[in-house]
């Protein structure tokens, strides 16, 4: 069998203002006729780069140097544009990482996917709406007819990727470049995506190439994966290959640490414990006077445990979280830190007993103040409530740096200099600063890419264990929770389905909900994908 | 959005009124005396008495406690009637009136101008392969914003009047001498659309969408004309209210630079003359120039805008969706 | 490695003005003007008040930079004698506008509430009327000469930078790295005074280096308009007023003074550019 597409020492830079800076240093793959190939990399790799190379999509100021994309035999760099305009959307065709930006605001869904088949004179005006809406139909989307006259904002981020899938099979294309086509929806929504792509793919006989950082993903889908990493194809095999007897170090690591293929506990799970440190009872939250955010939740923590809340975008998770230390105030209820009701302070007396709970936010970029140093970022706290001179803060700021595994050289630094995961232990650092006994952390780690992500888990799993804290950990991430929460609230549209011991609600779910959503985690069927 | 309309009038009213107050504390309650300007005084040595001075003022009703000064006045204005000039004795509303026929000839050819040509210099500017013509179109619009209009209008007098003899230096009468001045006019307010939307077709051509109407095979034309230039026109729409204000009042220096009669000239006049309520019957008519404009554009913009159609559920939806959590 | 960055960052230094030299012409420029301010004695012989009949209306030439006009004063030395009041309106209007706008736009991004609502509707009625015409009743209230005519460009530039100032202060405000202080026990007054000040400033100042070219311009044209400084001191916008009668013939009278504010305007508007971004991106 003949390659459909073939990538052959590829090499592709970004030729900016400020120099020349290489993307793709090496890249070989191929695709076969119908198959599902997928390259796995995280963040930086080259593999989004080595996708758009293909379909001559490269962002501005990217080129290709060197290397050779033949499809179906065709070569394909150093096309005309005229030329590549013809291949497009009809021997190979895209879908999107981000449907919510992906699709002209101010057009009708409909319009959008007839373009396809307009430009390419595939059909007149009239046949090519019908055609579209038989398209949406079957990319999965009910009442086509309706849909197709709405414009985009009307439709949910799902149902944009189910367009977008709509479009890129309009022109019956042999290949589909799909580029993280899921990472921007929840995970119940991914599932359904991905399922009805491959189907769609298998049915009319297209081969995907599909560009993911989660090896769960790509071994729950494709037949071949090529793993990506600094621009440089590293290890390539049957996805059997890569899961059981990955040879290179790289692939190993990835494996490792890939969230939603870890199962086991980082430390040995708790029980619930005597010593109530934090009690939320019957909180509920809301904006606007009638929708409550948030509603009727209870839970409380013991000392030395760790309590993960989890939930997908909308649950009330985060808001949530911001109640409890304090930063919204709750419609009822009542949030109780170590036998204070918070939700009855005052502004001061707030202020002081923040001493004992510390948040450590979701965006390590967003959550340092960028005119800072690392120092003056760790010490704030230390500032802010006048404890020890500037001499001991110094020599503080060098103690919690090393806490956290930061070389003391870091002090000096701005956030700019470091990078995500640098940056996540610093803002750890400073939430340390003042020995508190309760640290909420809001996603801590899923901005960070997935290696990274591991070693801050590991941190704060042994942070724990050598201070003694106590930690609310809110995350949409499943495997996450598995690897470090003692006890469990699983969260949707404002209220706690379920509650429990995390073994119990991670192998006995009572909630349909908490089933759904433990069944959608990619790679849950993983080392055996091939079913 | 229906029940929008009765919201935006009241606003729209509210604009207005504040801009009579506005003008009413800048020019009656500011130091300074329209009397003393007017009888040849503020420079000292002029002989008038004290008792001209106090019959001036209580003919001008200017001895009356402020807030009665005010009621008067905003009672008036509503009226339409803003006083009589203190130079000429003519009825304010009346001379501005009387000029406006002859500014709106000239502002609105000057708009026709600074579209097109602001126009065409953005969408060219983007649309080009050319390195060197996209950045040679990029670099005219903060030219055009750079030079002084009066300069510029004198520059375009000596070469199309004087040097070439093309068309007549002065004056208000027929079409040819419409042009000079509406492209005098047209050159700050050019160089700001143009500037908007080559900015605003810039940020359109990065969003992910391009992408995808490329992966469909489209040429750039297409994406071009048939997707970003509506989307990057939207924005620079909400541009027009300030624009028409910035072409009345350059109005002033265009007018007074050609000699040509309208607003501007009887602006000019009367700011030399401290001629007050002439100068306030100005500043309403440009508020209201600014209001009614703005009403239209934010009635015309849900029509253009599909995502603002249903404005205030979506609204109310976005923000549900802000604050509900990650 | 470190005995090395030195030249090699003066090097990248000196690389960024060479590969734009219209930022170093800007400079210049600016910096010529700023010293015919300072000291125009240094660069004219000529006296700027007083003419010399015989040499009326004459060309440019080597004597005459800019040529002489109707009672046979140098146009160049009235020009370079004219950079001190221009500049001093400008700068002055600037200043106006930068600290009353910046003041009310932190008042009313960081109290919110009614002084945020009140401060904002105040800035919508200046925004509402053109700034021309406001700056012109301004003066027709105020009275003439350049004092007064820088007073009323800064007040009528004002509304964008409280604008701009209370965006950025709510941008900032509501930015995570602000709350994370707070969360960490920080005093609101520190917060403002440490978090939110010092990372909203920057782009008021940019606007403040734009604005000064639109001050230039807005200063000459109500000079040119004659609410200015009175005849025969020189500045900008009147000198190109005086050479109106004299189209016709003595073309030098109105060119040169406007070439000069339009090359001060395009300078400044070069630099501010610059300074809003072209030297992070590098």
């Amino acid at each position: 069998m003949s390659a459909l597409l073939e990538i052959r020492d590829l090499v592709v830079s970004y030729h900016t203002r400020s120099g020349v800076v290489p993307a793709v240093r090496k890249a070989d793959l191929t695709v076969a006729p119908g198959e599902i190939v997928a390259v796995v990399g995280e963040s930086g790799s080259g593999k989004s780069t080595t996708a758009h190379a293909a379909i001559g999509l490269l962002p501005r100021g990217g080129r290709v140097e060197s290397g050779s994309i033949t499809f179906a035999g065709r070569e394909l760099t150093g096309l005309s544009d005229k030329q590549w305009q013809g291949l497009r959307g009809t021997d190979i065709a895209l879908v999107p990482q981000d449907p919510t930006v992906s699709l002209d605001p101010v057009r009708r869904v409909g319009e959008q996917v007839a373009e396809v088949l307009l430009v390419h004179r595939l059909a007149p005006r009239r046949a090519a709406a019908a055609e579209a809406i038989r398209l949406l139909r079957s990319a999965g989307i009910p009442e086509p007819e309706r849909r197709a006259r709405q414009y985009p904002h009307e439709l949910s981020g799902g149902l944009r990727q189910r367009v977008l899938i709509a479009i890129a099979l309009a022109g019956r294309p042999r290949l589909i470049i799909a580029d993280e086509p899921t990472s921007a929806l929840d995970v119940t929504v991914q599932r359904e995506i991905l399922d009805h792509l491959e189907g769609l793919a298998v049915e009319s006989g297209t081969a995907v190439l599909l560009i993911t950082h989660d090896l769960g993903v790509a071994a729950d889908r494709a037949a071949r994966v090529v793993v990506m990493s600094q621009g440089e194809v590293v290890e390539t095999g049957s996805t059997r290959e890569i899961l059981t007897a990955a040879s290179h170090p790289y692939t190993r690591e990835l494996l490792a640490a890939a969230p939603s293929l870890a199962r086991e506990p980082l430390r040995p799970r708790r029980d619930a414990g005597s010593d109530v440190l934090l009690a939320v009872t019957g909180v509920a939250k809301s904006f606007d006077g009638k929708t409550k955010v948030v509603d009727d939740v209870s839970f409380t923590l013991t000392r030395g445990r760790t309590l993960a809340l989890v939930g997908e975008s909308g649950s009330g998770k985060t808001t949530t979280a911001r109640v409890v230390v304090g930063l919204e105030a709750p419609t009822e209820g009542t949030v109780t830190f170590d036998g204070n009701d918070i939700t009855a302070l005052g502004r001061e007396d707030l202020r002081l007993l923040r001493r004992r709970f510390q948040l450590v936010y979701q965006n390590p970029y967003a959550s340092l103040n960028p005119r800072f140093t690392i120092e003056e970022i760790v010490t704030e706290p230390l500032r802010a409530f006048g404890v020890g001179s500037p001499a001991d803060r110094r020599a503080r700021a060098a103690e919690l740096l090393d806490q956290v595994a930061l070389p003391s050289g870091m002090l000096a630094r701005k956030p700019a200099e470091l990078s995500g995961g640098q940056r996540q232990r610093a803002a750890i650092a400073r939430a340390l600063a003042l020995h508190p006994d309760l640290l909420v952390c809001d996603e801590p780690v899923s901005a960070l890419d997935v290696s990274v992500q591991a070693q801050i888990l590991r941190l704060l799993v042994r942070l724990q264990e050598e201070l003694g804290l106590t930690y609310l950990f809110i995350t949409h991430d499943l495997a996450v929770v598995r690897e470090i929460a003692d006890h469990i609230a699983v969260m949707r549209g404002g209220s706690v389905v379920e509650y429990g011991p995390a073994d119990a609600v991670l192998t006995a779910p009572t909630a349909q909900y908490t089933k759904e959503l433990l069944a959608a985690i990619p790679g849950a069927v993983a080392p055996d994908p091939i079913r | 959005m229906t029940n929008g309309i009765p919201r935006r009038l009241a606003q729209a009213v509210v604009v207005l009124w504040a801009a009579f107050t506005l003008s009413f504390v800048i020019l009656y309650l500011l130091p300074g005396d329209a009397v003393l300007a007017k009888l040849g005084g503020g420079d000292g040595g002029s002989t008038l008495t004290a008792a001209d001075v106090a019959r001036e003022h209580a003919a001008l009703g200017l001895d009356d406690p402020v807030v009665v000064q005010y009621g008067k006045r905003l009672l008036a204005a509503v009226q339409g009637d803003f006083g009589r000039s203190i130079a000429s004795g003519e009825d304010a509303t009346t001379l501005v009136l009387n000029a406006l026929p002859s500014t709106l000839s000239i502002t609105g050819l000057g708009l026709l101008f600074a579209v097109v040509f602001g126009g065409a210099i953005a969408i060219l500017g983007t649309y080009t392969r050319s390195r060197w013509l996209s950045q040679f179109l990029a670099s005219l619009p903060p030219l055009g914003n750079s030079l002084p209009t009066f300069w510029v209008g004198l520059v375009l007098i000596q070469i199309f009047s004087f040097n070439l003899g093309w068309v007549p230096a002065l004056g208000s009468d027929g079409f040819s001498a419409l042009v000079l001045p509406a492209v005098t006019l047209a050159l700050p307010t050019g160089a700001i659309i143009g500037q908007v939307l080559a900015k605003s077709l810039r940020t359109q051509l990065d969003e992910p969408y391009v992408e995808v109407v490329l992966a469909k095979g489209a040429s750039r034309a297409r994406v071009h004309f048939g997707h970003v230039l509506r989307n990057a026109a939207l924005p620079a729409l909400t541009l027009v209210g300030v624009l028409a204000g910035n072409l009345l009042a350059g109005s002033v220096i265009t007018e007074s630079v050609f000699s040509r009669d309208g607003i501007g000239r009887v602006t000019a006049s009367a700011v030399s003359a401290q001629d007050i309520p002439v100068v306030q019957a100005v500043i309403v008519l440009a508020a209201l120039f600014f209001v009614v404009l703005n009403l239209a554009v934010d009635l015309l913009y849900p029509v253009l805008d599909p995502r603002l159609a249903g404005r205030v559920t979506a609204k109310a939806q976005s923000r549900g969706k802000a604050v509900s959590g990650v | 490695m470190s005995s090395v960055a030195t030249p090699s960052a003066a090097r990248r230094e000196a690389g960024f003005y060479l590969r734009r030299p219209g930022l170093v012409l800007s400079v210049a420029v600016i910096l010529l003007v700023l010293l015919w301010a300072v000291v125009p004695e240094l660069f004219t012989a000529h006296d700027p008040i007083a003419g010399v009949p015989a040499e009326r209306l004459q060309g440019p030439s080597a004597a005459h930079l800019f040529g002489t006009d109707e009672t046979g004063r140098d146009v160049f030395a009235r020009v370079v004698h004219g950079a001190a009041l221009s500049l001093r309106a400008t700068v002055l209007s600037v200043l106006v506008s930068l600290i009353a706008g910046a003041a009310l736009g932190l008042l009313a991004g960081s109290r919110g509430g009614w002084v945020d609502s009140l401060v904002m509707r105040v800035v919508d009625v200046l925004q509402s009327v053109p700034s021309i015409l406001l700056s012109l009743a301004l003066v027709t209230a105020l009275g003439f000469g350049t004092t007064n005519v820088a007073i009323a460009v800064g007040v009528a530039n004002l509304a964008t930078f409280a604008r701009l100032m209370r965006a950025e202060v709510l941008r900032v405000r509501t930015g995570v790295f602000v709350e994370a202080a707070r969360a960490a026990g920080v005093r609101w007054t520190g917060v403002l005074a440490r978090h939110i000040l010092p990372n909203s400033l920057g782009p008021v100042l940019v606007l403040a280096t734009l604005t000064f070219g639109t001050a230039v311009l807005e200063v000459s044209a109500l000079s040119f308009l004659g609410y200015g400084a009175t005849p025969p001191t020189p500045e900008w916008g009147s000198l190109v007023a005086g050479g109106r009668g004299f189209l016709a013939t003595a073309w030098w009278m109105t060119t040169f003074p406007g070439l000069t504010v339009a090359a001060v305007v395009l300078a400044t508007n070069r630099v501010s550019r610059a300074l809003d971004g072209e030297r992070r991106l590098v």
